[in-house]
């Protein structure tokens, strides 16, 4: 192989992914034609020659197979209704920006976060934004958040090393309640960590990271699709609830492909017009509602809204307060708000059997090879389900219930947690996984996990061993 | 904020008077110390605001954390007292999404020099229509007299009893020691007129304008500048037909006066060096510099519609029909 790729580039290593393609082509009798397509659109921006060679090893690698291989399959590709969109989490992320309403995107590099804003500095000129790549993380969301305040809705992305520089600012953010949407697509941590692996390390950051109580939604996609229907959400529950929304995805996802239908764009996901009408007299910037904690945003340009936003503790006219009172009454509001959010949840469906002897509980990337693992056990006549959560702040209600319909529960994950079966770790020192922690805590359950942190996607068949273990040791650990 | 009295006398006394006077750019009481300098510097910024007929809803004033942060509360425009350091991030954020406000960023030397030092060079780099004071007192105010970086070395302070063991940071030189600056002035707290005069001319200028104000803190330093009021002789007062024009009666109290064209960068910078005499003034004014919001078309009104159709059209490029697939 390495010979024939010679043929075509001076270096074998970079030649032989093209090589391996057209032979996977012939392995499978896939249209030749459109794998020249495709190439040919992924190195549009690169030279001819570049070009040329990669589609000559394409087809030396699928001519190589025809004359030396003697065994082919045949998988039908399945018929699909709809227009399919086939991009990675990145992109689809980008998408979901731009279709979102949101025009500002305020970043610093950093891997795995960086292809998205790649992809949005080239296009979201076109759809009415713009990327600013910052001096730092830190400046990047003060200049989303400046954004945000004197407009609509802009956005930062990021991971894990830029979200921990930008948590001061996220409790500003939740302090004067300005509308701000923050991505972390999650890498191995802490510190520089794994900066091109995955992990599920930073819900508990996301949670927790702020100093104080600092009230915000946080939301995880579990495939390219959330990746793009996500942002859109978190843009709209920012504005109407004036909030931080932070909405985790990780490294799997940032480059994996995932086909889903193409969406229909609706109007409604465009943010309206700044409001700039005249502010009744009267009306205070902090005129909090009872029972939701809601409250108009005075945006500048709105005549008789001036104030001063501080993200010091502030009373209802927004001035600088200090008494017991003030204080109390602003955290009490600003918690309120997501108490009302959560009205608008519904708990998500349960995969495989609505009750039984285990249920794994998962967030993010992990939803694919959690349900498979769970197929694999249903087919070994085992009563089991899956559960995954897309809302992690706030929780909807119903899922105390939907735990307790099984016997043990299980949550697993990619970020740390002790094993039980060492010599130092005890049920009372353990270090659970971080939704294992958050469950715990909410629903009184006896919630075990079972992690990983090789910087690399679960594998079914690995989740199916620590079920199995789960179910029978009581112990989840392989 | 809606002053009723004031409008009333108004409505009474002149027909023709402006929309808005100085009281529309009141806010609530200071509650800085008598005699600290950030009153002189208010006072030049809301006098400012009515001369220059600024709609107060679309005037922003951002700041950091310190006393001198304190300033936008005691406006009656809009206001973002935003976090230690972060004053200049947040304006750009302003600004760029709304090029129509006007927008003013005052900030400590703590505030700028220190915990914000890299905004504060960048700032500069991007150069937005933005007018920044920075209130130079030489020490940490509202944390209770720390040294700052712009202490001179030997100050004491709660953080330095045996004094200062470094020289300062010179804000003036550092800025006009960047690339891409555009404007670049000086002033003290205790000459109001020249303060005004600078504040003023700061504001016209289109792009960064950054302006240095020597201010008071009779609180933790109440002789520190003692030595240039009582010895005008320490002060030089920058003047040109392109600078600051200031009235025989002002300019006479300065016995040290320089023709200074701000358009010559080298003598800017030699002005700015320590030396006996501080400079008064306009050091450095060049309007050709690109300003970042003009550059980036960014927020384009782009209709709804346009926008969607943009949209379809990437999907298009990731599209893969069943019956027909496609790059
Ligand atoms: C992240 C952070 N670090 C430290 C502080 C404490 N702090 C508040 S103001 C300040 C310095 C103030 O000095 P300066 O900027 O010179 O303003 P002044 O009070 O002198 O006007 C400090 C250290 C803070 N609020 N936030
Ligand atoms: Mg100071």
């Amino acid at each position: 192989m390495e010979q024939i790729c010679l043929q075509y580039t001076t270096n074998p290593q970079r030649g032989k992914n093209m090589f391996v393609l057209g032979m996977l082509g012939w392995l499978y009798g896939q249209d030749l034609d459109l794998a020249r397509e495709q190439v040919s659109f992924t190195f549009r921006t690169k030279s001819k020659d570049i070009l040329n060679r990669n589609l000559q090893l394409l087809e030396a690698g699928h001519e190589w197979s025809g004359q030396n291989l003697d065994f082919r399959f045949e998988i039908a590709s399945a018929p699909r209704e709809e227009a399919q969109i086939v991009v990675n989490g990145n992109t689809a992320l980008a998408l979901g920006i731009m279709a979102s309403g949101m025009e500002i995107c305020a970043m610093y590099p950093i891997t795995p976060a960086t292809s998205a804003s790649h992809y949005l500095s080239e296009m979201f000129e076109n759809v009415g934004g713009m990327v600013h790549q910052a001096e730092d993380e830190i400046a990047a969301c003060a200049f989303a958040i400046g954004a945000s305040y004197a407009g609509k809705c802009a956005v930062t992305i990021t991971s894990g090393p830029g979200m921990a520089l930008k948590q001061e600012l996220i409790g500003l953010a939740a302090m004067a309640e300005i509308p701000l949407v923050i991505v972390n697509v999650q890498r191995g941590g802490p510190s520089t960590g794994l900066p091109t692996k995955v992990e599920q390390g930073d819900l508990l950051q996301a949670m927790f990271g702020t100093h104080g109580d600092a009230p915000k939604v946080v939301m995880a996609a579990a495939t390219v699709e959330d990746c793009f229907y996500q942002p859109i959400a978190a843009r709209k529950i920012a504005e109407a609830f004036n909030l931080p929304v932070i909405l985790l995805t990780d490294a799997n996802l940032a480059t994996a492909q995932q086909p889903f239908t193409r969406p229909r764009l609706r109007k409604e996901w465009f943010a309206a017009p700044i409001d700039q009408s005249a502010i009744p007299e009267g009306e205070r910037p902090y005129d909090w509602d009872p029972t939701t904690g809601l409250r108009r945003r005075f945006t500048p340009g709105q005549p008789g809204g001036m104030h001063t936003l501080t993200g010091l503790a502030h009373d209802r006219y927004s001035r600088v307060a200090y008494d017991p009172a003030s204080n109390e009454d602003g955290l009490r509001h600003r918690s309120l708000k997501l108490a009302a959010f959560q009205k608008t949840l519904t708990a998500p469906a349960v995969f495989g059997d609505p009750d039984g002897d285990l249920l794994v509980v998962g967030w993010g990337s992990t939803k694919g090879v959690i349900e498979e693992a769970v197929e694999q056990l249903r087919s070994e006549g085992r009563r089991v389900g899956a559960l995954h959560l897309t809302y992690l702040q706030p929780m909807a209600s119903g899922i105390g219930e939907i735990l307790k319909r099984f016997r043990q529960v299980l949550s697993v994950e990619m970020n740390w947690s002790d094993s039980v079966e060492t010599s130092q770790t005890t049920l009372d020192n353990r270090r659970y996984s971080n939704l294992a922690w958050l469950l715990r805590a909410r629903y009184l359950i006896d919630v075990d996990c079972w992690s990983e942190v090789q910087g690399q996607p679960l594998k079914p068949r690995t989740v199916a061993q620590a079920m199995r273990n789960k179910l029978k040791q009581g112990v989840a650990r392989v | 904020m809606f002053n009723p009295i004031e409008t009333l006398i108004r409505s009474v006394t002149d027909i023709d008077a402006d929309p808005y006077s100085l009281g529309d750019f009141l806010g609530v009481d200071s509650r800085w110390c008598q005699r600290c300098g950030n009153n002189a510097i208010l006072t030049a910024v809301q006098k400012l605001c009515a001369e220059e007929q600024l709609a107060p809803e679309k005037t922003v004033f951002v700041s950091g954390i310190g006393c001198s942060s304190r300033l936008p509360h005691y406006m009656g425009t809009y206001g973002f007292h935003a976090l230690h350091g972060r004053a200049l991030p947040v304006a750009e954020g302003i600004k760029i999404r709304r090029p129509d406000l006007h927008v003013f960023v005052t900030t400590g030397d703590g505030d700028c020099c220190s915990i914000g030092a890299g905004h504060w060079l960048h700032a500069i780099r991007y150069n937005m229509n933005i007018t920044v004071l920075l209130h130079d007192n030489q020490i940490y105010g509202l944390t209770k007299n720390q040294v700052s970086p712009t202490s001179p070395r030997g100050l004491v302070s709660n953080t330095s009893p045996h004094g200062a063991s470094l020289d300062p940071l010179n804000p003036l030189a550092a800025t006009l020691g960047m690339s891409n600056i555009s404007f670049v002035a000086q002033a003290v707290d205790w000459v109001p007129s020249v303060l005004y005069d600078v504040i003023e001319q700061a504001f016209h200028h289109r792009g960064l304008s950054f302006v240095c104000i020597m201010q008071r803190c009779p609180n933790y330093l109440p002789d520190h500048f003692e030595e240039y009021i009582k010895n005008p002789d320490r002060l030089v007062l920058l003047t040109h037909a392109r600078g600051l024009q200031v009235e025989e009666s002002i300019a006479r109290r300065f016995k040290h006066r320089e023709e200074h064209d701000p358009a010559d960068l080298d003598r800017a910078r030699e002005l700015s060096m320590p030396r006996d005499r501080i400079p008064l003034g306009i050091l450095y004014r060049n309007p050709e510099v690109l300003c970042y919001e003009d550059v980036r078309s960014g927020v384009e009104h782009l209709s709804v519609a346009e926008r969607m159709a943009a949209l379809e059209r990437e999907f298009d490029k990731f599209t893969v029909d069943a019956a027909s697939p496609q790059g």
